[in-house]
């Protein structure tokens, strides 16, 4: 089966590792996914927050250009769920809206594009493994079943809503990544904070809201005993793993909760090997966890030479009107 | 002067007409009962200056200046909570991303405690319209830099160079070959307004 790929720019790098065992399972269970080519950013909430007509009209790009692109079909799948949720609501409000529609188009054509909507089926990666793929047909592939590991399925908050139609699990209470992964050989544990947001941009606007949004999943998470915490958003594994460190700062905890992609945990139960599906990458470290199922990340990168301050090069600046 | 009739009828929109006219679709903000259910689901609802429910509330007795005033929009995370348990199916993500809006075009965010939000928006704005692609590395520091000097150090010298080492931050930005044609894209989207 043929997907177009909307990468995202998490998944360029930030989120490389989920990139990289979407692939390998993909090669495994025969989904191809074909990159839009020179697709744009998404906006993330940032755009619209400040841009109505110009936020709808960058998202929709990337719709026109799938809609061109793709041959059959035209499904098109986004692993991040800021970017699924940006671009299916995009797709939707201009079917319900015509004069949102209209005015888009006008500022497509200014690029030479048109998109119609209703043309590009937008989907998150969860949705296509568990739907199109099937629970069965990943048991089949499954020859190191992840006994013992008992893990906390995390769906994040854009994954399963917002409810613009009906979505491919339940919005409040999902349980398509729990079967996943319970038909992987994991001990799934129960997780009542499963479909809560991780905060989002918030660490950048007030720390203090949104290291109490992560320290809730936290606890919540350990108060289940769960040696993992399985993600489907690069958004929330940024989150819960590269602040942990803050969390723990701030209220005194000692939360070492390592935060993986589903796919790879898939790739690990596939019996792949830990290095092909970008571990390695992470900032609360995996490996007392994967000692569990028998699988060894690969070494991490040394520690010494630690770089001066000034060290860290200065970006380039957009330049400034 | 005496307003003649004509003049009469047209009266200014009333702040609740502006807030739906500015929001995508039919947000059927007129329809919310004023149960709750949005604040209490809210994730950072116990930090806002006032819960969705009451900003609806503020919305409707035209308290324009208070509700532009507040930090509720700016601590919105967009999770869509609100948006899936309201009973009234009332677009409460889409309001709030209206009134950011709104704010910032009074002018009024700056009073609010989350007055440095919309310089980040501002920021990512400006990667992805130079660019058409986000810069992780770049938004963090420039941001931090031209708001928080000592949050830029702090972010620079532990989780962003935990990022670099690890290999999860780009040291430059990647630009789209269609650069020239989003621009041209936005451009226009920005001359038509947007009434929609
Ligand atoms: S949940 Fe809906 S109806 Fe209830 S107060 Fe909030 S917006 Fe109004
Ligand atoms: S979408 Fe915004 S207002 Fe609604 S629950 Fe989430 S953070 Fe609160």
């Amino acid at each position: 089966m043929m997907y177009g790929y909307y990468p995202g720019c998490s998944l360029e790098k930030n989120a490389i590792a989920y990139h990289q065992s979407m692939m390998a399972v993909a090669r495994k269970l025969n989904l191809e996914f074909a990159e839009i080519d020179d697709w744009n950013c998404c906006g993330a909430t940032e755009y619209f927050s400040l841009e109505l007509l110009p936020a709808y009209a960058l998202v929709s790009r990337n719709l026109a250009l799938a809609q061109n692109q793709l041959k059959n079909g035209r499904q098109l799948v986004a692993p991040c769920s800021a970017c699924f949720v940006n671009l299916l609501k995009t797709d939707r409000y201009m079917a319900r809206s015509p004069e949102l529609a209209r005015q888009v188009n006008e500022a497509l054509a200014a690029g030479g594009l048109h998109y119609e909507p209703g043309s590009v089926e937008v989907r998150h990666l969860l949705d296509i493994i568990i739907n199109d793929v099937g629970y069965e047909a990943v048991a089949r592939q499954v020859v190191k079943p992840l006994y013992n590991l008992r893990v906390a399925p995390y769906y994040g908050c854009l994954t399963v809503r917002p409810g613009l139609e009906k979505s491919f699990d339940n919005p409040e209470y999902p349980t398509s990544l729990d079967r996943l992964l319970d038909t992987l050989g994991a001990e799934v544990v129960d997780f009542p904070l499963k479909a809560h947001c991780c905060g989002g941009h918030m660490t950048q606007i007030s720390e203090d809201t949104a290291l109490e949004m992560i320290r809730r999943l936290l606890k919540n998470a350990a108060d289940y005993e769960a040696d993992v915490i399985v993600t489907v958003c690069p958004m929330c594994q940024l989150n819960l793993d590269a602040y942990q460190d803050s969390v723990n700062k701030k209220f005194g905890t000692r939360y070492r909760i390592p935060v993986l992609y589903f796919t790879q945990l898939m790739g690990l139960a596939f019996g792949l090997r830990p290095v092909e599906l970008g571990f390695g990458k992470e900032f609360v470290s995996p490996t007392l966890a994967l000692a569990k199922i028998g699988a060894e990340p690969p070494p991490r990168p040394s520690k010494k030479a630690r770089p001066s301050r000034d060290a860290l090069p200065m970006p380039e600046m957009p330049e400034e009107e | 002067m005496l307003t003649d009739s004509t003049a009469d009828r047209a009266r200014a929109p009333t702040f609740l007409e502006e807030v739906i006219a500015q929001t995508p679709g039919d947000p059927r903000l007129e329809m919310c009962i004023q149960c709750g259910t949005c604040g209490g689901s809210c994730p950072s609802g116990p930090d806002m200056d006032y819960t969705p429910r009451a900003l609806f509330a503020m919305i409707k007795a035209g308290m324009k200046d208070a509700v532009l005033r507040s930090n509720t929009p700016w601590f919105c995370v967009s999770c869509y909570y609100c948006m899936v348990r309201c009973p009234q199916e009332v677009h409460i993500t889409d309001l709030m991303y209206t009134l950011k809006r709104m704010a910032v075009q009074e002018g009024l965010y700056h009073e609010s405690s989350a007055s440095t939000a919309p310089e980040f928006s501002g920021t990512f704005i400006d990667y992805v319209e130079n660019y058409g692609r986000s810069f992780e590395l770049g938004l963090a520091t420039r941001y931090h830099l031209r708001h928080n000097p000592m949050g830029a150090v702090k972010m620079a010298t532990s989780l962003g160079l935990g990022m670099l080492r690890k290999g999860r931050m780009d040291l430059n930005p990647k630009r789209i070959k269609g650069i020239k044609q989003l621009q041209a894209i936005l451009e226009k989207a920005k001359a038509l307004g947007g009434a929609v």
